[in-house]
């Protein structure tokens, strides 16, 4: 990895000072990760050029990590883009050797970081989400941007090019200062991976550095969110520091976990009816994308997901069931809502990932839930594909956008689960309606909307699945359509209420 | 003369029952195992910290019923040591026995109160207790005598002195009559017969029994002697043991069975018939079936366990009121002209019938309908109720008959279980459990199963003998099993290999199966665990992403590398996988060249209709690719149709289907290329890392040569540095190249297969690694635009000329850009001074390791440290793998259920999210 820093100010060689660092002699320095060499490959009046090569250790990078993991495989890996790329390592490094500049002191020359000054940056290479970036992020900042390319393998020209660029920056007058800063928060950004961990500490730094000026910027909404690496619990406050006191765009707060605070939307739910979708361009569901690209800014005040999750539980409630039965339970949504009615004595999420169980655990507060609360949730993992006693004796079930998760194959299995053995009372399947898929804009034909949906039927195709199960295990159904009816394609989602037929 | 030893039986619930003093600990102590017994005192004792803290009670009391309970769930003789006088304290000690089908045995100690207080008195805790205390124990205790048989104890022993106490030196516990676990067979087991004389004779014949009618002279003689056929082959060559050990049968005619078996030993060990009851009813000739059953069993050549139909014709017999229906009245016709002799002889046979047998080490059990896992063994009305009647759901069906409650589809038992009862279409497994009742009398057929062959024998009814009031197959049949029944006709001649298999109509699984720690026993190693939290990963992984688990036979073990080499520039050489065997005294090994692909395994079948009948899979296909932990290696569906054709052609070409006797194979294989399935992971680390170090480095040599031109010190050092890494990347990039093609077509996939795991009713475990790929490479040959033959050779590791040969042939292999080779001991199953050997070891290459350790891993500094590195908790994680992956294989090839099967499946992906160094 390698950031060169170039002025043709008069005399260039007072870059020497400004970054504290003799152009006369290679300099290196211990930094996170490996070593940082400074050095100068042109020294004169005319022009001056700092060099920063940052030289990572990739057997350090992997055998001297400690603390948590959990961000991706880059730094478990020998085989690990991190020493050629510009990155947080690259941030530390500059903080590093270039900490005096960047605070903006000068001690032979004070004036000097006060100069706004012609300066050329190259950084060889940087990793983009795509070419448009650097310039979105440079640009509003008054640089002139040019970026060169690289082929993601020249032997394989329809792999096309790579995410990595040669990154030139160009400015009339700017104090050094103030390039140093850019440079600082936005090259992880753009990069987007961090080799620490991320606290509140992070928050700070970011608006310790970018507070003079990313307000103004206009991908401010992106910058914070991808340098605090989509914290929502630091990027909304964040946020709002920056704004200070101006509305906030987009952004949902964090859900409000406290309990008993429930009601809203609920109303609106009580026709059936769910509000104000485009309907011309109806945003994607706010699943969890692979990537783990947080929730579009333009979500709506309530997402699909939301409105589902409460008309289920407002039609559960509306049973009045002892002993509910979440099965897919996730992060514990559905969970909540239900906890809010007192009238349901017990409640059984069960999910097959761990990890969700732990985050449903952590946002129902389970550790601190009063003994008396407490005895009414529990949260198990299983698997739908499995027999499980413990899914026996409740009044109803939820399955909320659980079954397009699971191979067609496997269906018979879940339905011999769910309706031959646990046999709730009452079951709720909720499914996209693939009839409905045509008004995404953003979905192309025949693609589904998650990259872990293994189908997604048309509305006939559910309602052929829900009569036959209902039909041989002794059950009625219904089938109703969730959020708002477009006529010919029907709702976003469907759901099949299903009723267990008494035997006399 | 007191009597010295006390009769219990084997597996019953011994309650003490006697006042304070009376020398219950004492008596328990002397005839007992300290683990046997379950002490009140004791129980005080941990729930209080004071034996005699009567205030602890409640809870000691709850903490005995949990202790007996937990042993007598394990079928453990226990003994209750407390005073045991109330009926209310006895009162959950004989539900608790009852519950679990054991007998409640009473041992009154009845001492005088002086007695009593005179011990109590020497004990300083006990010290204190009033004679009043003794003195009501006393009481109760005499009015208790009364009570114990109504109460439900079986056996009572009342001891009334201190010198009938003291004169039992010994107690006797006596085999429950359902005990042969040492008839190990092998047997002949048969279906309901209900009178089909004919059908039986055919069968028996068909069996290889040789029947010859007698004359009867003599009103004891049944007029029909039946000789057992040899056990041919040495595979099932056991010795009778009737001899050995005394069977105390309540039959009056055991020197008389001793001497005809031991007879009929004498040129050999022979087969032994087992019926299954319903000897009698419906059919037409019940006394012949009687006669002839009975005596096959009194001369040991036949077991046989009652059905409901002969207890009746029993009850009957016995002048108990029974309403003649369901074919009593032809059996009742029928024996009326037999003479009243033969008459009671068959009155004490069947009275003399045991419910049920457990045989064979425990491996077999035999009941009419069937028993579940807690009841075999047992003892108790309820079990003998179970094995005559089975269970039913108290629902009615529309033909008027009460509906069965499914026992075998819940059955988790490690023994099987044959059985009858209901009658069935065809014999099927299902749980490890097989209903044997065929439905002769109404038409069908007359099945025999033969243990431990698992092979199904049928003779047809000659006609039907009565109309069923359900007909027989009343259930609606699975596709798969009704397409069978069509291609193979009723009556065939020849054995009928098993069919149908248990898969067909199992379809879930339970939880319990893989959840939670788990213990899974395996023939290669005793047991393996698998710890809960590796259980929690895998059940993620096996229901989100895996095929389903009926097409998971088996996954491959992980491979550990070489212990690292100590030659400079190198990380792995195949010396030290030479040493490692050599050192364990393995004299051969294969040499194997590693593929750099994508390891599959490769489930085919001849058609369709081969994975329905096998695996009960239904419209997927002929076959199933599929990777390491369980995922469907195609995503495009058409590609793998025309793979799996094209592969399945090539086995026809090769005549595999004839040569192994099969419609099905098991291959253990690599598919190449890597980028086939690998191309993701190829673009975004493998590619991207090259794109980025290419891009890089040249612009920092260039900045660097600037720098040197400066004669700045130290960027000389730091350009050769940089000018090796840009090498380093360049090899790199070649490296990942190498393993990469597009995969346009079906021609561009190749599939080398190394292992034939199992066929049908086989694995090849047994055969050695030299025969693997000879075999592997002849199919190769059918088609080797699809099938790659594995370059390999035999190495003595004894001789050193081949083993520097083999050295070499590494050398050039991975200089060529070959991922390096494999080196495996010639046996598959290697079993060395240590017991079980690494299976294989990987011996990979110096440029191949560029893609696990990096593009400069060989740059100074670098190496030094990568050979730190342990290779023993990989090879741990490599033979419990390994030892789980043949034992799930040898379970499917034996035929047992999905769930023993997918458990075994299931621990070797739980096994791989153990935290082991992913490079190695």
């Amino acid at each position: 990895m390698l950031l060169t820093i170039s002025t043709t100010y008069h005399p260039a060689t007072d870059l020497g000072y400004l970054l504290h660092k003799n152009p006369a002699r290679l300099q290196s320095l211990e930094v996170a990760g490996g070593q940082a060499h400074i050095f100068y490959p042109e020294a004169t009046a005319e022009r001056c050029t700092a060099a920063l090569l940052l030289d990572l250790d990739p057997i350090g990078l992997v055998r001297g990590r400690a603390g948590a993991s959990g961000e991706g495989f880059a730094l478990e890996q020998y085989v690990n883009d991190r020493p050629y790329v510009a990155s947080s390592f690259l941030s530390a490094a500059l903080s590093k050797a270039f900490g005096t500049a960047m605070n903006g002191t000068c001690k032979d020359k004070p004036d000097l970081p006060t100069q706004a000054l012609p300066l050329a940056v190259k950084v060889a290479v940087v990793s983009a989400p795509g070419p448009d970036w650097p310039r979105r992020l440079f640009e509003p900042l008054g640089y002139e941007v040019e970026i060169e390319t690289t082929p993601l393998d020249p032997t394989v020209p329809e792999w096309g090019d790579s995410r990595y660029y040669t990154l030139h920056l160009r400015h009339e007058g700017l104090r050094l200062q103030d390039v140093l800063t850019h440079l600082y928060v936005l090259l992880p950004v753009l990069d987007n991976d961090k080799h620490y961990y991320i606290g509140e500490h992070e928050a700070e730094k970011l608006l310790h550095r970018g507070g003079g000026w990313l307000p103004q910027h206009p991908e401010r909404g992106f910058i914070t969110r991808r340098y605090l690496r989509y914290l929502a619990a630091y990027v909304n406050p964040t946020l709002e520091r920056l704004m200070e006191g101006e509305v906030l765009e987009g952004a949902s707060p964090p859900d409000p976990l406290s309990e008993g605070r429930g009601g809203t939307g609920f109303a609106a739910d009580e026709t059936g009816q769910v509000s104000n979708e485009s309907r011309l361009a109806p945003p994607l569901p706010s699943e969890r994308g692979p990537g783990g690209e947080a929730p579009a800014s333009t979500d709506p005040k309530t997402s699909l997901h939301d409105q589902r999750l409460q008309r289920v539980a407002h039609e559960i409630y509306q049973l009045a069931p002892k002993r509910v039965l979440d099965l897919g339970c996730g992060e514990g949504k559905l969970l909540r809502l239900l906890l809010r009615q007192p009238k349901i004595e017990y409640i059984l999420g069960m999910d097959v990932s761990h990890q969700a169980l732990a985050r449903a655990a952590q946002r129902l507060h389970l550790d601190e839930m009063p003994p008396r609360q407490r005895t009414r949730i529990d949260l198990i993992q299983g698997s739908l594909l499995y027999r499980d006693d413990r899914l026996a004796g409740f009044d109803a079930a939820a399955l909320v956008e659980v079954i397009e998760h699971l191979d067609p194959n496997r269906l018979a299995a879940l339905e011999a689960v769910v309706f031959g053995q646990a046999r709730p009372a009452h079951v709720f399947v909720t499914t996209p309606n693939a009839d409905y898929n045509q008004l995404f804009e953003k979905l192309n034909a025949g693609e589904f909307r998650h990259d872990d949906h293994r189908f997604e039927w048309s509305r006939a195709e559910f309602a052929a699945w829900a009569t036959a199960v209902a039909e041989r295990h002794e059950y009625q159904v219904r089938l109703v359509g969730m959020g708002e009816e477009v006529e010919g394609v029907g709702a976003p989602s469907q759901m099949a209420v299903f009723g267990m037929i008494k035997s006399v | 003369m007191p009597q010295d030893t006390l009769k219990v039986p084997e597996l019953s619930l011994i309650i003490l029952i006697g006042s304070t003093g009376a020398g219950k600990s004492t008596f328990a102590r002397r005839l007992f195992k300290p683990t046997e017994i379950v002490s009140s005192d004791a129980c005080r004792g941990l729930v209080a910290d004071d034996e005699n803290d009567q205030s602890a009670s409640k809870d000691a009391f709850e903490l005995l019923h949990y202790l007996v309970a937990k042993r007598l769930k394990r079928g453990l003789l226990t003994v209750v040591d407390a005073t045991n006088v109330q009926e209310e304290g006895r009162k959950p000690l004989v539900a608790l026995a009852r519950q679990y089908h054991v007998l409640p045995v009473a041992i009154v100690l009845d001492v005088p109160d002086a007695v009593a207080q005179e011990r109590n008195a020497q004990r300083p805790d006990r010290r204190h207790l009033g004679r009043h205390v003794i003195a009501s124990h006393r009481q109760q205790l005499r009015r208790s005598l009364r009570n114990l048989k109504q109460e439900g104890f079986r056996h009572i022993h009342h001891l009334r002195n201190v010198g009938e106490i003291d004169a039992i030196q010994s107690i006797t516990r006596d085999r429950l009559y359902n005990n042969r676990q040492e008839e190990t067979g092998p047997f002949d087991i048969i279906g309901d017969v209900h009178g089909c004389y004919e059908e039986l004779r055919a069968l028996l014949e068909k069996l290889g029994y040789q029947i010859t009618e007698e004359p009867i002279t003599d009103v004891r003689d049944l007029g029909v002697r039946v000789v057992a056929p040899l056990v041919s082959g040495d595979a099932t060559l056991r010795v009778f043991s009737l001899n050995d050990t005394a069977v105390d049968d309540a039959d009056g005619a055991d020197a008389e069975t001793r001497r005809v078996a031991s007879l009929q030993s004498a040129d050999g060990p022979r087969r032994k018939a087992v019926f299954l009851g319903d000897l009698v009813d419906r059919g037409p000739a019940s006394p012949q079936v009687l006669r002839l059953v009975m005596s096959m069993v009194r001369d040991g050549s036949a077991l046989c366990v009652p059905g409901n139909h002969d207890i009746k014709l029993l009850r009957h017999l016995n002048g108990k009121n029974v309403t003649i229906n369901h074919g009593l009245a032809e059996t009742l016709a029928q024996l009326e002209p037999e003479p009243e002799a033969f008459k009671s002889e068959v009155r004490r046979f069947l009275d003399g019938l045991v419910s049920h047998y457990v045989l064979d080490g425990g491996k077999l059990v035999v009941a009419h309908a069937g028993l579940t896992e807690e009841m075999q063994g047992r003892g108790s009305g309820a079990v003998r109720a179970f094995a005559l009647f089975g269970e039913s759901t108290g629902e009615i069906d529309e033909f008027g008959l009460p509906v069965r409650y499914e026992w075998a589809r819940e059955y988790r038992g490690r023994a099987m279980v044959a059985f009858g009862h209901t009658p069935v279409p065809d014999a099927e497994w299902l749980n490890n459990t097989i209903d044997l009742d065929t439905g002769c009398v109404f038409g069908g057929r007359l099945t025999a199963l033969r243990y431990p062959e698992r092979e199904l024998v049928a003779v047809p009814a000659a006609q039907v003998y009565c109309e069923p009031a359900r007909p027989l197959n009343y259930k609606q049949l699975l596709a798969a099993s009704s397409q069978l029944s069509a291609s193979s006709p009723d009556g065939e001649n020849q054995n009928e290999k098993l069919t149908a298999s248990s898969y067909q109509l199992e379809a879930e699984l339970d939880i319990r199966d893989v959840t939670g720690k788990q213990f899974i026993e395996t023939r290669l190693m005793r047991g393996v665990t698998i710890r809960e939290d590796n259980a929690v990963a895998a059940l993620e992984v096996m229901s989100r992403f895996a095929l389903h688990p009926k097409w998971l036979l088996y996954l491959p073990p992980t491979m550990s590398p070489t212990e690292t080499s100590a030659l400079p520039d190198l990380l792995e050489h195949p010396a030290e996988a030479f040493d490692y065997y050599q050192r364990l005294g393995v004299e051969r090994v294969v040499c194997e060249e590693k593929h750099m692909g994508s390891r599959v395994v490769v489930v085919v079948g001849r058609d369709e209709a081969a994975i329905q009948r096998r695996l009960g899979l239904v419209g997927e296909g002929i076959g199933k690719v599929y990777t390491r932990t369980g995922r469907n290696f195609f995503t495009d569906a058409a590609l793998e149709t025309a793979f799996l054709a094209r592969l399945r052609d090539a086995l026809s070409t090769a005549g595999f289907w004839e040569k192994f006797d099969t419609d099905w194979v098991c291959l253990d294989a690599e598919l190449l290329p890597w980028s086939a399935k690998a191309q993701e992971l190829v673009k975004t680390q493998y590619a991207a890392v090259a794109a980025a170090a290419l891009a890089a480095l040249p612009q920092v040599e260039a900045a660097l040569t600037e720098a040197a031109a400066r004669q700045l010190d130290g960027a000389e050092t730091l350009l050769a540095r940089t000018t090796a890494r840009h090498q380093a990347a360049t090899h790199y990039a070649d490296a990942y190249r190498r393993y990469c093609w597009p995969v346009h077509s079906l021609d561009d996939l190749k599939l080398a297969p190394f292992h034939l795991l199992a066929t049908e009713g086989k694995t090849y475990f047994d055969r050695d690694h030299a025969w693997h790929m000879e075999t592997l490479r002849t199919l190769a040959l059918a088609d080797p635009g699809l099938l790659r033959a594995t370059p390999y050779r035999v190495v003595p590791l004894t001789n050193p000329a081949e083993v520097k040969a083999a050295i070499q042939w590494w050398t050039d292999l991975t200089a060529a850009g070959g991922e390096g080779m494999v080196v495996k001991p010639y046996d598959f199953i290697p079993q060395g001074k240590g017991g079980l050997l690494q299976p294989a070891l990987k011996c990979r290459g110096r440029e191949y390791l560029r893609i696990i350790y990096g593009p400069d891993y060989l740059l100074p500094g670098h190496l030094d440290r990568l050979r730190q590195r342990n290779v023993k908790a990989k090879r741990n994680l490599a033979l419990r793998e390994f030892a789980l992956g043949v034992e799930g294989l040898e379970r499917f090839v034996a035929g047992q259920p999905l769930r023993r099967v997918h458990q075994c499946v299931f621990g070797v992906l739980a096994l791989e999210s153990e935290a082991v160094d992913p490079r190695l």
